[in-house]
């Protein structure tokens, strides 16, 4: 009966939008500066925001002094919640397949992120191939179902990957490879990570031609029979008519600049860089061509095209022009990218507004849903975080999530149902060790 | 005294190798399944079929007559996904996630197709022989044939299982024939699709799981572009090239509907979208998750039928005790077999299918289990005949004990599925057959690799 009630308000909760007010917080607007104040949400956006509201009657009241709000956090680059491996490594060309079809909402990676103060992450196809799988990005609306957890409207986008990790596959002698006996793969050097995309957006460009004429010829009236739609070339005719984001996972200079010239020479934009660690070298023309950068805050040396990455990139690179986010690209750096971004403030003297746009705004703006999230202001969605302290600290802890203007995260309701669910676990190991015995003689006929 | 009953049985079931082709089993409990249960009445068997079955039945003068007092008349189970019949194939397994990790899904094995040049993408048809026919690979000298009808069962819906459009399926009748043909009851009704296809890292064209579905949703999309080709040059071909023949989708084209595996809900979710995308009639097999709130009831707004496979997870023997089971692991233990109650509440077509336990005894066992959860034993019953007969659109020939179906017939002392409960004759197309031995073990070397549940 119990369990019934619980279940019955579970799925009564995200439906019911509550009208809450958040008081007396030291709210990080991230867009309007840090105010101490109050929040009301009505409808799962942000209502009002400011020293005084008018509180609207039976709103939900959450006291929150001595404690910040910040927006949640947004991870331009996360692999979780994907059931069935990250990568479809035998081509180096897999844009056929869909980061969508394999989503998994019940990875409890997804509530860890979620008790770090993340609220959105895009989720990427692995960096195996020099062009991946469709990716989406997802709010982490722990106890929903998969469609429930895609950010609706927000464009999806493609995985590109340059570098050691793509022409590793072409190696049988190194990384992955080594050992087993792999069929080598193309390609095995950057040369050939170059010619792969050049040759896939010449396919595209082809399958587009034969597309449009298709078109065109029907607007006539003539009879003709649509060519063959095949996944792979139409997400990357996607990429090519502006309606799918790439994000590229690189390392070096030289292989950043050379993915900006291929996309030149196709007419399309690469929308964000992932990793760039050697960005601070070429941020001017990252800056020109228009694309972000995704970066870590001070990882280095983790191998070869890594050897000369610095912990100022983000701060050089925000300097220059670039707009700059940090992301985790592992399920345990994601449950503290607010301490990442406080390395910002060391490295390069962001400010506190500026090293806590890296986790919040600036993904927003790169994955182009800075209009609903990313900042508190009135109108965007009630994506907040409460933490206990100072949120830039690797002391704080998040007290409390809202996404939509439900609350998905609480600490203190976590910690106090720890004791019940593990007794209820220990009463069912015992109810299953006592039935043992009487299983066992079922011994069947395998064997 | 039982040495001697089982003496006597043999000596029957020699002296009736050669069934007369009229039966009659009369003064005994007939469970119709499709009417009322028939508290005392007759069957009359001709001629592989049965020509009637009720209260007041004229027993023909030809007809052998069983005496049937204490004894009970089922129809003959169906077991609903099998590989029975097919030489060396392993037990239907519902691997549906490829990689999962986190122990809830079975990691996918190598498969038969690993000496198929590397595939570079869907065009090279990976992992597909979906023009293969169960009916076609047939042989009537496998030995679980023998097997599984000691336990009950005369009818399989047997599947070739190797691949991601591993082939049609067929339904069998399990009579111990001398040429394949004679046992096929229904052909072809259904492709079996597996996400279990990868060969890992290195492997040709699909290593994972969304590798998988685009690669199934490409078939479909290719089938519809294959289709307006064909038509065209069927119309005129003047003028316009040729199209070339693709076995893989006329495998797929031929398939009255698709099989598709889920365990977890997140799985059933997953197939569904995927079904409803294919607008495919389709069945899901699996289920190992179906019991927990919500999957029910998204099969019964889908309308897709179910089969549950009977290995139902079990505790971990002689386990590590620091290792503790995770809690989702502990409550499918727990909760696995309340599937079937789950979907009957919700009203969804479900059926079972034994997933390599074949086994009579261990079939027993299972099936009691999903008993023990809640289910009704003639649920439990309907399951393994006329709903599955439903499932596949055969129920007009098999499925229940009806005048005209065939005549697959089981005779129990006792209520069927009870532990001490034995089948005294097996029917299948009115020949009657010697249940095997219960307790001596699974017969077929075949059935030796796991199934998918485990």
């Amino acid at each position: 009966m119990r369990k019934l009630i619980i279940a019955g308000l579970l799925a009564l909760a995200p439906l019911c939008a509550e009208t809450i007010v958040i008081r007396n917080a030291t709210i990080m607007t991230v867009t309007k500066g840090t105010i101490k104040g109050s929040i009301v949400v009505k409808d799962g956006k942000i209502a009002e925001v400011g020293e005084k509201v008018m509180e609207p009657q039976g709103a939900t009241v959450i006291d929150a002094s001595n404690q910040y709000v910040i927006p949640g956090i947004i991870d331009c680059h996360s692999h979780i919640a994907v059931d069935g491996g990250v990568n479809e490594g035998s081509v180096s060309v897999s844009s056929m397949v869909n980061i969508k079809d394999v989503i998994n909402p019940e990875d409890i990676a997804i509530y860890r992120a979620l008790a770090g103060g993340v609220t959105t992450a895009n989720i990427l196809h692995g960096s195996a191939n020099s062009i991946g799988g469709q990716t989406l990005v997802l709010k982490m609306r722990w106890g929903k179902d998969a469609d429930d957890m895609i950010f609706q409207g927000a464009k999806p986008g493609i995985k590109f990957a340059l570098g050691e990790n793509p022409k590793r596959a072409g190696n049988p002698a190194g990384g992955r490879g080594a050992g087993t006996p792999v069929q080598a793969r193309y390609p095995a050097t950057r040369m050939g990570v170059e010619d792969t995309i050049r040759e896939a957006f010449t396919e595209a460009k082809a399958y587009k031609a034969e597309w449009d004429d298709y078109k065109a010829k029907a607007a006539r009236g003539e009879r003709a029979i649509p060519p063959r739609k095949d996944l792979k070339l139409e997400a990357l005719k996607e990429v090519l008519e502006g309606d799918r984001y790439v994000h590229a996972h690189c390392y070096r200079a030289d292989e950043i600049l050379m993915l900006l010239r291929v996309a030149d020479d196709y007419g399309f934009k690469i929308r964000t860089l992932q990793h760039v660690l050697e960005g601070y070298k070429v941020a001017k023309e990252i800056a020109a061509h228009g694309a972000g950068a995704s970066t870590f805050s001070d990882w280095f040396n983790y191998k070869m095209e890594a050897v000369d990455a610095i912990p100022y990139n983000a701060a050089i690179m925000t300097k220059k022009g670039v707009t700059v986010s940090l992301n985790s690209d592992d399920a345990e750096l994601m449950r503290h990218l607010n301490s990442e971004a406080g390395k910002a403030m060391k490295y390069g003297g962001m400010s506190e507004t500026e090293a806590l746009a890296m986790v919040t705004l600036n993904p927003a703006k790169q994955l182009g849903i800075d209009n609903r999230v990313g900042s508190i202001e009135v109108g965007k969605d009630a994506d907040l975080v409460i933490y206990d302290k100072f949120p830039l600290n690797d002391f704080a802890k998040v007290q409390k999530v809202l996404i939509d203007g439900h609350k998905y995260f609480d600490r203190d309701e976590e910690v106090s149902s720890r004791p019940g669910k593990e007794a209820e676990k220990q009463k069912l190991i015992e109810k299953e060790k006592q039935a043992q015995p009487r299983t066992q003689g079922g011994r069947g006929g395998r064997g | 005294m039982k040495k001697l009953a089982i003496v006597l049985l043999s000596i029957c079931a020699c002296l009736l190798a050669e069934t007369p082709s009229t039966v009659a089993i009369r003064n005994a409990k007939i469970v119709t399944v499709s009417g009322p249960v028939i508290a005392k009445g007759t069957v009359v068997v001709r001629n592989g079929l049965i020509e009637a079955a009720g209260e007041n039945v004229t027993i023909p003068a030809d007809a052998w007559v069983v005496e049937g007092e204490g004894l009970t008349v089922y129809p003959g189970l169906i077991d609903a996904l099998s590989t029975v019949g097919i030489p060396g194939a392993a037990p239907a397994a519902a691997v549906a996630g490829g990689r999962g990790g986190r122990g809830q899904t079975a990691t996918p094995t190598p498969t038969a197709v690993a000496a198929a040049p590397r595939a570079m993408g869907p065009e090279d048809r990976p992992q597909t022989t979906s023009w293969e026919v169960a009916a076609d690979l047939i042989s009537p000298a496998d030995r679980r044939i023998e097997t599984v009808r000691g336990g009950g069962i005369t009818t399989a819906v047997t599947f070739p299982t190797r691949g991601i459009f591993a082939g049609q399926g067929s339904v069998i009748d399990l009579i111990s024939g001398e040429k394949a043909g004679e046992m096929i009851v229904a052909s072809p009704v259904g492709q079996y699709i597996s996400f279990a296809g990868g060969r890992g890292f290195g492997g040709g064209f699909p290593t994972s799981l969304m590798g998988v579905i685009s690669y199934v949703r490409q078939i479909y999309l290719d089938i519809d572009h294959y289709k307006l080709v064909k038509d065209a040059y069927a119309k005129d071909p003047r003028g316009m090239q040729r199209p070339e023949y693709d076995r893989a989708l006329e495998g797929v084209m031929a398939s009255p509907r698709i099989l598709l595996p889920a365990n977890r809900l997140v799985e059933i979710d997953r197939a569904l979208h995927l079904a409803a995308e294919l607008k495919q009639p389709t069945i899901i097999y699996g289920g190992r998750e179906a019991y927990r709130e919500g999957a029910a009831d998204l099969l019964k707004k889908a309308n897709v039928p179910m089969l549950i496979s009977l290995r139902w997870a079990e505790f971990p023997r002689d386990a590590d005790p620091d290792n503790e089971p995770s809690m989702r692991t502990l409550e499918n233990i727990d909760q696995g077999p309340a599937a079937a109650v789950a979907l009957k509440k919700a009203g969804v077509k479900f059926a079972f299918y034994s997933d390599g336990v074949d086994n009579p005894r261990d079939l027993q066992r299972a099936v009691k289990k999903a008993i023990d959860a809640g289910l009704s034993r003639e649920d439990a019953i309907r399951a393994m005949t006329l709903t599955p007969a439903e499932i596949y659109g055969i129920d007009n020939r098999v499925g229940s004990v009806e005048k005209g179906k065939i005549a697959n017939l089981i005779v129990t002392k006792g209520d069927l599925f009870d532990d001490r409960t034995q089948i005294e004759m097996v029917f299948v197309d009115g020949k009657q057959y010697k249940p095997a031995t219960p307790a001596g073990g699974g017969r077929g070397p075949s059935t030796d690799e796991p199934g998918g549940n485990q």
